[in-house]
């Protein structure tokens, strides 16, 4: 069976860098492939010169026997390319009938045939295993793993032939992925092509067929998922051996900080907020690691929020050693050495526009105030610094910080607050969607920054995350924190049990 | 050379640039000598240096508005604060007992500023205290403040005699006009202020990502107030200037329509109006487009009545000239014809 998707010598040159060098790509019928490397290894780059967002790039790219430029998404669309991206793309404010029929839909004498709308609405939803949903309820009101099934919905109702799944499974739990999966199997039945991104090696090993590895703008190689084991897979991505995850695997643990010492750094009592989050009792020690733990919405980012002042309290105290702060802002928190990196990077992390350095020194410059600004000399001394101890790529502190890949983009979000020497930081979900090596980079970050005294709070879906690097872990259920546990003797198990709510 | 007028061209201020050659000329050709500079009494005169003087106005308020813009502002009021600015000034002086005193003009002017600096601080405490869209905020000075211009005049034109007055707007210093002057220091400043400090960063970041600099401890509140109390306070500079040209305070018409003439100037000068990143230079060369543009329009003999619908279309073409979009499209349409033309070659 020939390629649906055939991309020969495909480039993409951006100033200063060439984001794709030459790769080659097929995607053909009836197969799940998986498109895998380190971030900026090119994956998003591949995906938007196939769909028409880079409107121009060099080489060949043949859909469906034709030779195919597309100019715009759109184009990609109408030719039966359908993307999911990481982010929905759909309209959170419309019904879930109205995103999968927008643009599409069904007229009667001018008007909208509503009925139709629903029953063809209806008719994808099924196919999804999603009878349960009612068409006609908003989409925001639903789960990101929901509304990204109705992504999924609507490029089957405009019969694309292939879907291209950039993470899907990055913010999504267990049984959604369980379900998102089930659906991926029927549509590989059915003859789609689909693309698959994703970090997650076990979900590639479970549900791929092929995989494209590439690295650094050039392609690695294509296998068949069956014949390369996983080690050898990870070995392809990140071009070097496997010393320094091994390394990490292997590490013993961090001398647990004395949690009978002297008073803790921080301890929450009760802490809460309405419609938030309630009954957070942390204590946190100098140099302790203390793991927030729940399924998405439990509560952590709730918690990380209201210790940071970005959401003010209005239940419990908080104490930082020993004296009760209210935290009315957070630069209220910034200033009792408080620091707090966002899950989501992009709205509330990145200043997208500005410089890595711009970026890097913001928090100081902040503190500061507008009219003493960080001597010119000092800004390249701190920024070469941390760009160098963070291993941040490229290393060139002037690029604007959206060119950088996800991983090193969070690197430079940690080190804004690195630069501050803060006592307490918290981390809320700092290795989401990015690759391995940069995962194993924050999480030896987050060793070694205890082991030097600071405070962490680290928040995370990776169960195994969570317990390799917490001293303490709070575990979140409901929005509540029901129990909290030490690492000695704990396992991923006990955890997951807590989380459901079965007595173990 | 190619390569060199390719980076120009890929400049955002190359088309506003190539506007003001093309537009004088144009001139030059209409109307040969237009370009001559001619010194008498001491001073430069000559068409050029009357594009700058009459640029001077807006491209003061488009600093202003400028800063406005980068923080995800925009400021209404100016043409309102123009008209106040000019209404208290003259007031004042016409009520003292020798009007044409150099005190009467400097306590005049002083009240003035100091009147704009509270008119700005006013935007501010709506935008960043209360919380109110800064177009709804504006927007009620830029509607109020010329009944409070009326009711500090009386609903009249307020003449005045008042020499050391009537040098801002038409006074030259070292032969060049005072306006001119004062705005290029006023520029000068502002680049200092905001580039020797953290401001302009921190202007910007709020500009391109509130939610994020609030979460990095940036005191927006503050930054938001001073954009708007140096609004405020160019938009006065600017006034004093309208009214001191032509010694009179005319409440309804001082500085009428000019927020939109300097929110074009700072567009023409490549700023967003989404905010973020902004420059000054660019604010300054959108300026004196328009400013070219009127004289070119007075030139030809086109009647003042219907210079609006001459701008107009040079204004269209500048803009959709510089555009990204017009941009991408040029490209596209280049690289495709470099396809063909290879693709045409025999194998």
């Amino acid at each position: 069976m020939p390629p649906v998707v055939e991309m020969a010598d495909v480039s993409v040159e951006f100033p200063g860098v060439k984001a794709l060098d030459a790769v080659s790509f097929r995607l053909f019928p009836g197969e799940v492939h998986a498109l895998l490397g380190e971030n900026g290894a090119g994956k998003s780059t591949l995906i938007k010169a196939l769909t028409g967002v880079y409107g121009t790039v060099t080489g060949t790219i043949t859909v469906f026997g034709q030779e195919r430029q597309f100019q715009t998404p759109a184009q990609a669309q109408a030719a039966g390319i359908s993307t999911v991206y990481q982010e929905i793309s759909l309209c959170p404010n419309l019904t879930v009938e109205e995103n999968i029929l927008l643009g599409r839909e069904p007229r009667k004498r001018g008007h909208i045939d509503w009925p139709e709308v629903r029953r063809r609405a209806r008719k994808q939803l099924v196919q999804l295993h999603l009878d349960q949903l009612d068409p006609g309820s908003v989409l925001a009101t639903h789960s990101v793993a929901i509304q990204q099934l109705v992504a999924i919905a609507r490029s089957m109702e405009i019969e694309s032939r292939v879907l291209i799944l950039d993470e899907p499974t990055s913010s999504l739990d267990a049984d959604e992925v369980r379900h998102l999966f089930r659906v991926i199997r029927d549509l590989r039945e059915r003859g789609q092509a689909i693309l698959f991104v994703s970090h997650f090696l076990d979900q590639v090993y479970e549900i791929s067929d092929r995989m494209t590895v590439l690295r650094n703008g050039k392609l690695v190689g294509e296998f068949l998922t069956g014949e390369l084991p996983r080690m050898s897979l990870i070995t392809k991505m990140i071009g070097k051996e496997l010393v320094e995850l091994e390394e990490l695997d292997h590490s013993p643990a961090r001398k647990v900080a004395a949690a009978g010492g002297p008073e803790p750094l921080l301890r929450t009592e009760g802490l809460g907020r309405d419609g938030s989050v309630s009954q957070v009792d942390l204590t946190i020690h100098a140099g302790q690691v203390v793991g927030l733990a729940g399924l998405l919405g439990s509560g952590r980012t709730e918690t990380a929020r209201l210790l940071f002042g970005a959401d003010a309290a209005d239940q419990g105290t908080i104490r930082l050693r020993g004296e009760v702060l209210r935290l009315r802002s957070p630069r209220a928190a910034i200033e009792h050495g408080i620091g707090y990196c966002s899950e989501d990077r992009k709205e509330e992390g990145l200043i997208a526009d500005l410089s890595v350095r711009d970026n890097l020194l913001m928090a100081m410059q902040a503190s500061r105030g507008w009219a003493r600004r960080i001597p010119l000399r000092e800004q390249e001394r701190l920024t070469a610094d941390l760009i160098e101890a963070l291993d941040v790529r490229p290393a060139n502190p002037d690029v604007p910080i959206r060119n950088l890949s996800g991983g090193n983009q969070q690197k430079v979000l940690v080190a804004r607050w690195l630069v501050m020497s803060p006592s307490l930081v918290i981390l809320d979900e700092p290795t989401r969607g990015i690759d391995i090596a940069a995962k194993a980079q924050i999480q030896k970050l987050v060793n070694r920054l205890a082991e030097g005294g600071m405070s962490i709070v680290f928040i995370s879906s990776e169960l195994e995350e969570v317990l390799r690097l917490s001293d303490r872990i709070a575990v979140f259920r409901d929005r509540r924190m029901i129990a909290e546990m030490g690492n000695e003797g704990t396992s991923q198990d006990d955890i997951m049990s807590v989380i459901a709510g079965v007595a173990s | 050379m190619t390569a060199t007028l390719r980076r120009f061209m890929g400049h955002r201020l190359a088309w506003p640039l190539i506007a003001v050659i093309v537009l004088i000329a144009a001139d030059e050709v209409a109307r040969p000598a237009f370009l001559s500079i001619r010194m008498q009494d001491g001073h430069l005169y000559g068409n050029v240096v009357d594009i700058l003087r009459n640029g001077a106005p807006i491209a003061l308020i488009g600093l202003g508005m400028t800063l406005v813009i980068a923080s995800r502002g925009i400021d209404l009021s100016v043409g309102a604060v123009v008209a106040i600015a000019g209404a208290i000034s003259c007031s004042y002086i016409v009520s003292t007992h020798h009007q044409g005193t150099l005190s009467a003009a400097l306590v005049g002017v002083a009240i003035a500023i100091a009147a704009g600096l509270v008119l700005g601080a006013w935007n501010g405490f709506l935008v960043s205290t209360l919380g109110i869209q800064p177009i709804i905020a504006t927007l009620v000075l830029m509607v109020a403040g010329r009944g409070v211009a009326q009711l500090i005049t009386s609903g009249q034109i307020i003449t005045i005699h008042n020499s050391y007055y009537h040098a801002i707007g038409d006074g030259y210093v070292l032969t060049l006009p005072i306006p001119v002057l004062i705005t290029m220091a006023a520029f000068v400043l502002a680049g200092i202020l905001t580039r020797r400090t953290a401001l302009g960063t921190l202007i910007e970041a709020i500009g391109i990502n509130p939610v994020a600099s609030r979460l990095t401890g940036i005191r927006a509140g503050t930054i938001v107030w001073i954009v708007y109390v140096v609004s405020g306070l160019c938009a006065t500079v600017a006034g004093l200037m309208i009214t001191s040209n032509v010694s009179a305070a005319d409440a309804n018409n001082a500085g009428l329509f000019i927020e939109l003439d300097a929110i074009l100037a700072v567009v023409l000068g490549g700023t967003s109006l989404r905010g973020g990143r902004y420059s000054l230079v660019g604010t300054i060369v959108g300026a004196f487009v328009l400013s070219t543009l009127t004289t070119t329009v007075y030139n030809f003999g086109i009647p003042a009545n219907e210079n609006l619908v001459f701008e107009a279309p040079v204004v269209i073409a500048v803009v959709l000239l510089q555009s990204e979009r017009r941009r991408e499209l040029l490209d596209l349409w280049r690289r495709r014809r470099i396809r063909s033309q290879v693709s045409e070659v025999p194998a």
